[in-house]
């Protein structure tokens, strides 16, 4: 009888070991296809955005997160093969930053810093040298701050040229040579397919420098050796440039996706900061009767009389009083205005005397309030209030008292060279991609989108609003920016992949699984710095 | 941030596996063999759970079975759209011990112990769920005494109250992504035990002729009032300390009531057929609310379960003096609605395949042995219920973020008992 029930153990054993749940379509490699793509040599041309640059910087930690890599772990399900990125080994302790000869150039990543509530660069020292990289092609030819035309210059990795500023310290780092070009690194890996988002830079820069460049496309100057680095970019040279990229790119029949410009307007960087950012908060730390009496001093002593002389001269729309109910805008000087700097001081002469009179004059000849049209720069919010050099005390305040300048804001004419330049570029971008069939990822529609809330395919939604988090932390984990204001973070990156690889899946007929942008990283907020 | 929490928590409910929600159908070895029927099966002991009237109708002054199931449950998962593969092994080891007597020609007495709910489900940490469970164990052992008048030959009514002890332990990440400054995942562990409860049980048996009985039962509703917990929130970054330390909650977690009715045939001297169907009333179980003592906010999971239906058939055959046999089957309904499918209770409707056998070694002592195969089809299914908030533009907008993918199940057990009586 006890055989009996050994034999029903073991029955019932048998029955265990076939009970295992199985799918009638089990998910795995094998339930993706490449298409018409073959992705055994990727590589990934671009700037910052390309490098995985997030938080300021480049470290090691927010390499891994760039998109190409996004994108190459999927690749690798398909047949995808190895995918190199430039060594950061040496960020050691994952800070970020340069040294060049031992001399910090740029800073460490940014952090919130909790106890204040607002980003700073982490504490430590960058330990990543520039004259210490690790030499030779990768597959992520993403160089940060590269614009298109330094894909092709020779010498751009060259540390000789990195004071000077022919070179750039992040291509420095992995050049296969000196000499060498990105575009020529690139090409010595074989490129089967690759993705190319140049041009941001071509405008951006300019952008980020608060307009203070010279935009070639008035100019018309067609040599870009001769570009300061804050210059627009021919919207023709770039035309030129960027075709010369993609047929090289194309050459030995490669295929790929190409990645528009986004507009500057769409990133924290020019929204965070309202142009009317003067209220009892920010100006009398939430007390109404010290910032009444503040509003009503500023619009007795100098707001009311500039204006008054100002309407004489026929510019009286250029000054408003300020309230004491609603936001007030900025005093900026806009270089496009007339200036009045001479009938200012004159008409001021017999109210403040001679001196301060030729001060005001000088100060305000240019001058007006912002505007719903202007963008401030996220880099001016600590530039408010604060003095500017050899002026007098009453008005000793930037941006309250004393006109921002030109490299604190973004005025319309300003905005309108970068959205002309931006859509140029675009325009080139996706032509060359229609020559060649390539397929276009729409960065500039992803991007402004983002703007308004961006809800994506899982449900959340995601901003551009971090900053909201001083107070609450409702927007921590739905924000795709990195705290540069410019680039992303883990997550937004999650979510350019993302765009690509639903582009990949429809123009080369591929099935890629996409990334979960909500399992992915945001900003690193510490309790203290 | 308040979604940070949606402490499905207890859900405490529920898992795996078993049958719909968090019921454990393995109340006694000889009538998990015949399809888990028995309101109007006077076999053994057992009956005590099934229906209380019918130990009145028990051929001997007493009467007690032990027995227990190894409950081998496994769950796979998958999500074409992330390339996501997971899959949950638990085991459980649901038990139960009867025992009655006839005290006198009209009345007996019992006592029944048994655990008809509970559920442990264990995902790999961290896993793609995991804001919604990682893990989860919920238990609940009732203790009914039980008494028992027959009213003459054809009609009996029996019950009891039903005191439960139970516990339940829980574990999901506080989001999708926030970690530690290590890149540790943030989690919040929630630990009740001890909840203690009181419920009834009643039933009443008629047999209008020898070959026929019929039976009613009905278990009341039990409501698992944890208070006091412990809530600890671990993993979490520096600047959130303050916020996530730990604490006590409280959480309320329905045990549902079930009404069965069904009926026997002694179609021969030695074979018998039987038929019951259970209602379990799910509805009860509207959502999952968990209240921390602390300033972290109150977290609601919708569960939104619906009343459920389960069929069975049962038959056992007297083979010789020493061998019965007995086989069965039912068709379990999930209470979980669509788009409630949370990783914690993977569970659709099921069959159920039952069989077992009773040898007995003497007169007064048997074996038994069963098992059980539940079988459920695979499911596209999802929970779309979790949510986070996110101000945009200064409005905060609620975000419903589903989870979900493609499930698959399987449940296998085993069990073994004694029967005794004299």
């Amino acid at each position: 009888m006890k055989n009996k029930f050994i034999y029903f153990a073991v029955i019932a054993a048998l029955g265990l070991a076939s009970c295992e749940p199985e799918f009638e379509t089990e998910v795995s490699d094998a339930s993706y296809s490449s298409g018409e793509a073959d992705f055994s040599s990727y590589v990934a041309i671009g700037n910052s955005l390309t490098a995985g640059f997030m938080d300021n910087t480049v470290s090691r930690g927010g390499q891994a997160y760039s998109y190409p890599n996004l994108l190459a772990k999927q690749f690798k399900i398909v047949g995808g093969g190895e995918f190199t990125q430039p060594s950061f080994a040496d960020d050691v302790n994952n800070l970020g930053g340069l040294t060049l000869g031992g001399q910090v150039i740029r800073g460490t990543r940014l952090v919130i810093d909790y106890s204040v509530k607002l980003p700073e660069p982490i504490a430590g020292t960058p330990t990543i040298e520039v004259s210490a990289g690790v030499h030779g092609a990768v597959n992520n030819m993403g160089v940060p701050g590269a614009k298109s035309f330094h894909l092709l210059a020779p010498g751009y990795g060259s540390l000789d040229g990195v004071v000077p500023g022919t070179a750039n310290p992040y291509f420095v780092r992995h050049a296969s040579s000196p000499t060498a070009t990105v575009l020529g690194d690139a090409m010595s890996k074989k490129p089967t397919f690759f993705t190319n988002w140049i041009g941001s830079n071509d405008v951006l820069s300019y952008a980020t420098s608060g307009g203070v460049g010279v935009d070639h496309n008035a100019t018309g100057n067609m040599d870009p050796s001769t570009y300061g680095g804050n210059d627009i970019t021919n919207a023709t040279v770039f035309g030129g440039v960027y075709t010369q990229i993609v047929n090289t790119l194309t050459s030995a029949g490669a295929k790929g996706v190409v990645c528009t410009i986004p507009s500057v307007t769409a990133i924290p960087f020019f929204t965070t900061i309202p142009y009317n950012p003067l209220t009892v908060v920010t100006v009398a730390g939430g007390n109404q009767a010290a910032y009444e009496a503040t509003i009503n001093a500023l619009n007795t002593q100098l707001y009311g009389p500039l204006k008054q002389v100002l309407t004489a001269f026929g510019a009286g729309n250029r000054i408003k009083l300020l309230s004491t109910t609603s936001a007030n805008p900025l005093l900026i000087k806009d270089e496009t205005l007339p200036d009045l700097k001479d009938q200012l001081t004159a008409a001021l002469t017999p109210m403040f005397g001679p001196e301060v009179a030729a001060d005001f004059g000088e100060a305000f000849g240019q001058a007006r309030q912002t505007t719903a049209q202007d963008l401030v720069l996220l880099t001016t919010r600590p530039v408010i209030g604060t003095a500017p050099e050899d002026v007098p005390a009453l008005i000793n305040k930037y941006g309250i008292t004393y006109p921002l300048e030109d490299n604190h804001i973004l005025i319309p004419s300003e905005k309108t060279a970068i959205a002309d330049a931006t859509s140029a570029y675009n325009a080139a971008i996706k032509s060359a991609a229609a020559t060649k069939g390539l397929a276009v990822a729409d960065m500039n529609a992803v991007m402004n989108k983002l703007a308004n809330g961006l809800r994506l395919d899982d449900g959340q939604i995601y901003t551009a609003d971090y900053f909201t988090l001083a107070g609450s932390l409702n927007n921590y984990s739905t924000v795709l920016f990195s705290l540069d204001g410019v680039h992303p973070n883990p997550r937004g990156y999650a979510v350019l992949a993302n765009e690509i690889i639903k582009v990949i899946n429809s123009h080369y007929k591929a099935k890629l699984p996409i990334h979960e942008v909500g399992g992915f990283p945001g900003i690193t907020i510490l309790g203290s710095n | 941030m308040r979604k940070l929490l949606s402490l499905t928590l207890l859900a405490l409910a529920s898992t795996s596996v078993f049958a719909g929600g968090y019921r454990v159908s393995l109340q006694g070895q000889k009538q998990l063999a015949m399809g888990h029927t028995g309101v109007a099966v006077v076999n053994s002991a057992e009956v005590l759970f099934f229906n209380p009237a019918g130990i009145s109708f028990l051929e001997d002054k007493f009467n007690a079975s032990i027995g227990g199931n190894l409950l081998f449950a496994e769950t796979k998962f998958q999500n074409e759209t992330y390339n996501w593969q997971n899959s949950t092994d638990n085991m459980g080891t649901p038990f139960s011990i009867y025992a009655s007597y006839k005290i006198n020609k009209w009345l007996s007495a019992g006592i029944a112990v048994y655990t008809p709910y509970g559920s442990e489900v264990e995902w790999d940490r961290d896993w793609q769920g995991s804001h919604l469970v990682n893990r989860i164990d919920l238990k609940a052992i009732y203790i009914q005494p039980t008494v028992s008048f027959k009213v003459n030959d054809a009609f009996a009514i029996g019950g009891g109250p039903i005191y439960v002890i139970g516990s339940v332990e829980f574990n999901k990440n506080l989001n999708r992504s926030l970690t530690d400054e290590s890149g540790n995942r943030s989690d919040v562990s929630l630990d009740a035990n001890g909840i203690n409860a009181w419920g009834y049980a009643a039933g009443f048996m008629l047999n209008p002729c020898k070959e026929m009985r019929l039976g009613v039962n009905y278990r009341s509703e039990i409501i698992m009032e944890a208070r006091g917990g412990m809530a600890a929130f671990n993993e979490i970054p520096v600047f959130l300390q303050e916020k996530f330390s730990n604490t006590t909650f409280s959480a309320d977690l329905p045990l549902p009531a079930e009404l069965t009715a069904g009926l026997s045939l002694n179609l021969t001297d030695k074979w018998m057929i039987a038929f019951d169907y259970n209602r379990t009333m799910w509805s009860a179980y509207k959502d999952l609310t968990i209240d921390f003592d602390n300033s972290v906010e109150t977290s609601v999971n919708p569960r939104n379960y619906q009343n459920t239906n389960t069929y069975r058939v049962g038959t056992q055959y007297e083979a010789t003096d020493k061998f019965t046999f007995r086989a069965g089957w039912y068709k379990d309904e999930s209470p979980i609605a669509s788009g409630y499918f949370a990783p914690e209770t993977p569970r659709n409707d099921s069959m159920g395949y039952t069989g077992g056998l009773t040898y007995q070694i003497n007169k007064n002592l048997g074996v038994d042995a069963s098992f059980l195969y539940l079988h459920f089809d695979e499911i596209d299914a999802s929970y779309d219920h979790y949510q986070e908030t996110t101000l945009v533009n200064g409005q905060a907008v609620t975000s419903t973020i589903p989870f979900g993918g493609t499930y698959k199940s399987t449940v296998f057990s085993p069990g073994v008992g004694v029967t005794y009586s004299f």
